[in-house]
């Protein structure tokens, strides 16, 4: 089966399916024509509609601030639950935890969203931003959790056991040596966790309230009433500042795997000589 | 991953016990509060009656002494509504099946693609990587959004269809409100899941099987069958999980492209939560769609452990 041009055609199809879609919502954001059949010629006019609809910019506004609450508490919850899971061999219910770790990666949101809400319900929290945010942190935290165990699982622990046997304590260990060595992951993590809940839709229904309206809502409510310019308008912002964001990450992920690599191996020739 | 930590006890970041098994409680009380109990609290309202929790909603719950209560009260009028029915249950065994032919329908789209990237020179990985990824960052509700344009009777593909020839101009596609179109959207959407655990199984894969293989005469598709197909196994049941299971409770894609015919739990639940504003009966029907998921879910736990 070794047929490189048949795995080039299977690629270029993969590919063409995976972005044909995308492209055409950007093109059409640009598309004066309210049609999507009609190219009307260049505009931005859908750019300016959108910057000028309120209630889609006060969800914007909603949106990020839910997203970098939550993103970052649940980088710290995930950090702190990758740690456990990878330095701590035996504690009670570690299985259960683990399973609580994996479990809402895939559960269906329905189940996640209508879940958090009844408990909201039942200790008389009143639904809005706050609800949102822990609903959010719930998930997302299990996603960082995962990113920072598979780095944790992989860096070389001699570095960390020589600080301790040098005698610097355990919480100063981990900001000086662990936690640099990390930072790439949780950084990772954090991109990760604030980009699922930007897209969220579903588990934000469920647990938001008057003035929480978060952009997916309103961008759902809208679409449900028919195809238009400026949703294609917003999302082509929202895709390119996730694919601006994606990009930088990784090469600053990259940049920083290779100064780590660089290090480590000086650090042993130091060790050696 | 256990062994690891056990060789090493002393060593571990917590250090005092007290910031030890901080940072073990935080994340743990955590998940036990904001996902533990409400699976405990939909549980319960599954079974309170209807008049009692409909918004404004008496709160069930009264604390832990409410326990002892809670089996007296025990009332299973929602299940049984649940089987009366045949919406609920023609809900469940269609998104079931929808959620069965889509993993299909990915595996058979995703593994050559997945296979296609372990194959490519490896200075071009990272980059098929990313472009796999690059799609599954953006969000999925503007990915579902995209296809309306383009499936919708007066959309694109009409347009193509009509253009290329194939299609008389009063000729429209009658896709977009039909379960084919639900298929579209799911696999589109899925599809970076399915390919990436695969392609990490795929690049595992140690060459030296294959070659062997086709000297000793084995031919290429023999050898796939035999060797890459069945090596290849824990990334397919991943893949099919992580696939399965969401998409047997998705409601953005049914909800905007499928047809009102189209069922899917996940749609059911929606419109008896916001529409009838039934919370018992959405709690009941989220109740049964997770007993229906508990056997996939500990399948893909098993192959997570397993990973790590």
């Amino acid at each position: 089966m070794k047929s490189p041009r048949f795995d080039a055609t299977v690629l270029t199809l993969g590919f063409a399916f995976l972005y044909i879609p995308i492209i055409i919502l950007i093109v059409y954001s640009f598309n004066a024509s309210r049609l999507v059949t009609v190219w009307g010629g260049f505009s931005l006019n859908w750019y300016s509609a959108m910057w000028s609809n309120q209630g889609l910019m006060d969800a914007a506004w909603v949106t990020a601030r839910v997203g970098v609450l939550s993103a970052t508490l649940g980088t710290i919850l995930g950090t702190l639950a990758a740690l456990a899971l990878t330095r701590f061999a035996r504690f009670p219910g570690r299985m259960a935890f683990s399973g609580m770790i994996y479990a809402p990666l895939v559960m269906p949101e329905v189940i996640t969203g209508l879940s958090l809400l009844l408990l909201f319900v039942a200790m008389g929290v009143d639904r809005g931003f706050w609800t949102v945010t822990i609903a959010h942190t719930t998930f997302t935290m299990c996603y960082v959790a995962i990113v920072v165990q598979s780095r944790l699982l992989t860096f070389d622990r001699s570095l960390e056991e020589a600080a301790l046997d040098l005698g610097c304590p355990p919480v100063k260990t981990f900001f000086k040596i662990t936690l640099p060595l990390i930072f790439p992951a949780v950084i990772a993590g954090w991109m990760l966790a604030f980009t699922l809940s930007l897209d969220d839709l579903v588990i934000a229904s469920f647990n938001t309230g008057p003035g929480a309206t978060t952009l997916p809502i309103k961008i759902y409510s809208q679409v449900r009433l028919g195809v238009t310019p400026e949703i294609n308008a917003i999302c082509t912002i929202l895709i390119g500042l996730v694919t601006i964001g994606v990009i930088a990450a990784s090469l600053t992920t990259k940049r920083a795997e290779i100064r780590r690599v660089r290090d480590e191996h000086l650090a042993i020739r130091g060790a050696e000589s | 991953m256990a062994n690891v930590a056990e060789t090493n006890p002393v060593t571990s970041t917590g250090g005092p016990s007290w910031t030890r098994w901080l940072v073990v409680v935080v994340p743990y009380v955590w998940l036990i509060l904001f996902f533990v109990a409400p699976f405990l609290i939909i549980l319960k309202i599954s079974f309170s009656d209807t008049a009692i929790s409909i918004p404004p909603y008496t709160p069930v719950f009264e604390g832990f002494g409410a326990i002892g209560d809670f089996f007296s009260q025990l009332d299973f009028e929602n299940y049984v509504f649940l089987t009366e029915d045949p919406l609920y249950i023609w809900s469940y065994l269609s998104s079931l099946r929808i959620a069965a032919i889509s993993t299909l329908l990915l595996l058979l789209i995703g593994y050559p693609m997945a296979l296609a990237m372990a194959r490519a020179p490896s200075s071009i990985r990272p980059t098929l990587v990313m472009l796999v990824i690059l799609p599954f960052w953006t969000s999925f509700l503007i990915r579902v959004y995209a296809w309306i344009g383009i499936l919708k009777p007066d959309g694109l593909l009409t347009l193509l269809l009509q253009t290329i020839g194939l299609m008389g101009p009063d000729q429209q596609v009658q896709i977009f409100r039909t379960d084919y179109a639900v298929f579209i959207g799911i696999v589109y959407s899925y599809l970076p899941f399915m390919v990436l655990p695969l392609y990490s199984a795929l690049e595992k894969m140690d060459n030296s099987l294959l070659e062997a293989a086709s000297d000793l005469g084995c031919p290429p598709w023999k050898a796939f069958w035999k060797i890459t197909f069945p090596l290849s196994m824990p990334g397919v049941i991943a893949g099919a999980m992580i696939c399965f299971i969401p998409i047997t409770g998705e409601f953005v894609i049914p909800d905007l492209l499928g047809g009102a015919d189209t069922l899917m739990i996940g749609k059911t639940l929606w419109t008896e939560f916001f529409g009838n504003r039934d919370w018992p009966l959405a709690s009941a029907v989220a109740v049964i769609l997770l007993i229906m998921l508990v056997v996939p879910i500990m399948i893909f736990q098993n192959q997570q452990k397993k990973v790590v």
